[in-house]
């Protein structure tokens, strides 16, 4: 399989903080990728590098083009969906008009148009929603709507920042479950950042482990997941 | 009862005028935290600029057009080539520059058309609407204008796509640029928005002050007064506040102060607003957790 998403020595930079050393990354065409560690291993970082949203070095290549370059607002527009971190809703429009914001950068109207269809499908409580302020919205249909919105993109990867993060259980299972379907139906490539380390193994087929802007190992979800050692010293249980 | 009434239709003249201007300034507050000074000088400039086409034979409504759209490619120059570098330059080095832009367009429209009062024509014939001295086609018209331009702008944000972008972009910027939108761009378009608006105001109100390059200096005093009493956040709240800081100081003027303590009365109520209610009459207060 060929990779959608290969990052070579990405470094990233909080001001005078290094927060990323030589990070190197792959993610397969199709493929999912959990990327695991403690807080303040930097996975946020890896994303918002991956996305050019802060200072950074080293090259990201998306589909066989060296976006290492590009602006945050060029990447998204070649196909990376992120759904970020605080999950970034507009407080102040309405859930319809979060997510119609796509249509800004889409050509196909019609395609967008089913896309917004299927977003109502796979979360029927955006649609009961439609016209309220989505800053009325709950956590989890919040984080539905980020999903939601990312997915309007027509992404062919997303990035994904806890999206179990503040939620409920079963919000939480039902978001995952969701985003199996997104990645088996739409087949588009995942790279999921999660505190919560057995529910992302069950979704990722691949994992790095990050420890202070290093990545400690990497392989096969099985692999990680039948390693006691590795669980207990990083992923805690 | 006939004078209230006459003091009431000058008031919502005024203030159709307040509202253009505080609908400019809001329009660039809501997506840099800024107050541009200069609103006033560049929608003066592009008076001139009518003035000078009317001059050499173009038609009213011809000259009109033409000025507000070079007050948009205008201010979205300004934006790009001025402000743009000045992005992340800390608020105090761009109150200068609005100052500086401000006192540069004064001397610029002083340079090229000197500085003596002019004269700048009314599309509205010199009638009285309904035959009983109350409201003057003048009046009429600079209300109609305004609200014709309100309409045009809330379709526009309400309505288009790339309305909706710009309202995103002024609402979470690192959310947008993760949704494709070239925030950037985005503020460069409000700027251009912010002079036509201004451009329109300049015109409405040109032939009633007559034309001087200090002619909008009193007047950005009011749009700034109306911008603040309706919340200098909320762009209804600005047009709402610039109708009733015209009525306002149209009543209180001829019944309480007289005439010249007019400008005074706007600085007090933008005194008043910051101090009883800052965030104006119809703004949201931010509340941010620490």
């Amino acid at each position: 399989m060929a990779a959608i998403l290969d990052v070579k020595g990405l470094s990233a930079w909080y001001g005078p903080i290094r927060a990323l050393y030589d990070l190197d990354l792959t993610i397969e065409q199709g493929g999912v990728t959990a990327l695991l560690g403690a807080n303040g291993a930097g996975k946020t970082t890896t994303l918002r590098a991956i996305c050019n949203m802060t200072r950074r070095a080293g090259t990201t290549t998306f589909d066989g083009k060296d976006i290492s370059k590009f602006t945050t607002e060029d990447i998204v527009r070649l196909g990376i969906g992120q759904v970020p971190e605080g999950r970034g809703t507009f407080t102040g429009l309405s859930v319809d008009e979060n997510l119609r914001l796509a249509f800004h950068i889409r050509k196909d109207r019609a395609e967008a148009m089913r896309d917004m269809d299927l977003v109502f499908e796979l979360f029927p409580r955006l649609k009961e929603r439609i016209k309220q302020q989505a800053g009325t919205l709950s956590g989890g249909e919040q984080q539905m709507l980020a999903v939601g919105r990312a997915l309007m993109l027509a992404p062919r990867l997303m990035l994904l920042d806890e999206p179990s993060f503040g939620l409920a259980p079963l919000i939480v299972q039902e978001i995952f479950r969701i985003l199996k379907r997104i990645n088996v139906e739409k087949k588009v490539s995942m790279l999921i950042v999660e505190q919560n380390a057995a529910l992302a193994l069950e979704l990722a087929d691949h994992v790095y482990l990050l420890e202070t802007g290093r990545v400690v190992t990497q392989g096969p979800s099985e692999l990680v997941k039948n390693d006691e050692t590795l669980r207990k010293a990083y992923l805690g249980y | 009862m006939e004078f209230f009434i006459q003091q009431l239709v000058a008031g919502l003249t005024s203030g159709a005028i307040y509202a253009c201007v505080a609908l400019g300034l809001v329009m660039i507050f809501v997506s840099t935290d800024h107050i541009n000074f200069a609103q006033g000088e560049m929608a003066m400039f592009a008076t001139y600029l009518a003035w000078a086409m009317i001059d050499v034979g173009f038609s009213y409504w011809m000259a009109f057009v033409c000025a507000v759209l070079l007050a948009f490619v205008g201010g979205l120059f300004i934006q790009r080539v001025i402000l743009k570098p000045l992005e992340t330059a800390p608020v105090l080095s761009l109150v200068v520059c609005f100052i500086a832009l401000l006192s540069f367009f004064n001397a610029l429209a002083g340079m090229l058309w000197s500085f003596t009062i002019k004269p700048f024509p009314t599309p509205f014939p010199p009638k009285d609407i309904f035959g009983n001295g109350l409201v003057s086609a003048q009046q009429l018209g600079i209300v109609a204008v305004t609200v014709i331009m309100l309409g045009i702008l809330t379709v526009f944000f309400r309505y288009t796509t790339l309305g909706l972008a710009m309202r995103a972009a002024a609402q979470n910027a690192s959310s947008a640029r993760l949704m494709g939108v070239r925030v950037s761009w985005m503020l460069a378009l409000g700027w251009g928005l912010a002079a036509a608006i201004g451009a329109v105001a300049g015109m409405l109100v040109a032939p009633i002050v007559f034309l001087d390059p200090n002619m909008m200096t009193g007047i950005l005093v009011y749009g700034f007064a109306g911008a603040l009493v309706g919340g200098i956040g909320n762009p209804m709240g600005a047009v709402a506040g610039g109708f009733i800081v015209g009525v306002l100081e149209n009543l209180v003027g001829s019944y309480l102060i007289g005439n010249e303590l007019k400008l005074s009365f706007a600085l007090a109520m933008v005194v008043g607003v910051l101090l009883l209610k800052p965030a104006g009459i119809f703004g949201q207060v931010i509340v941010r957790r620490v």
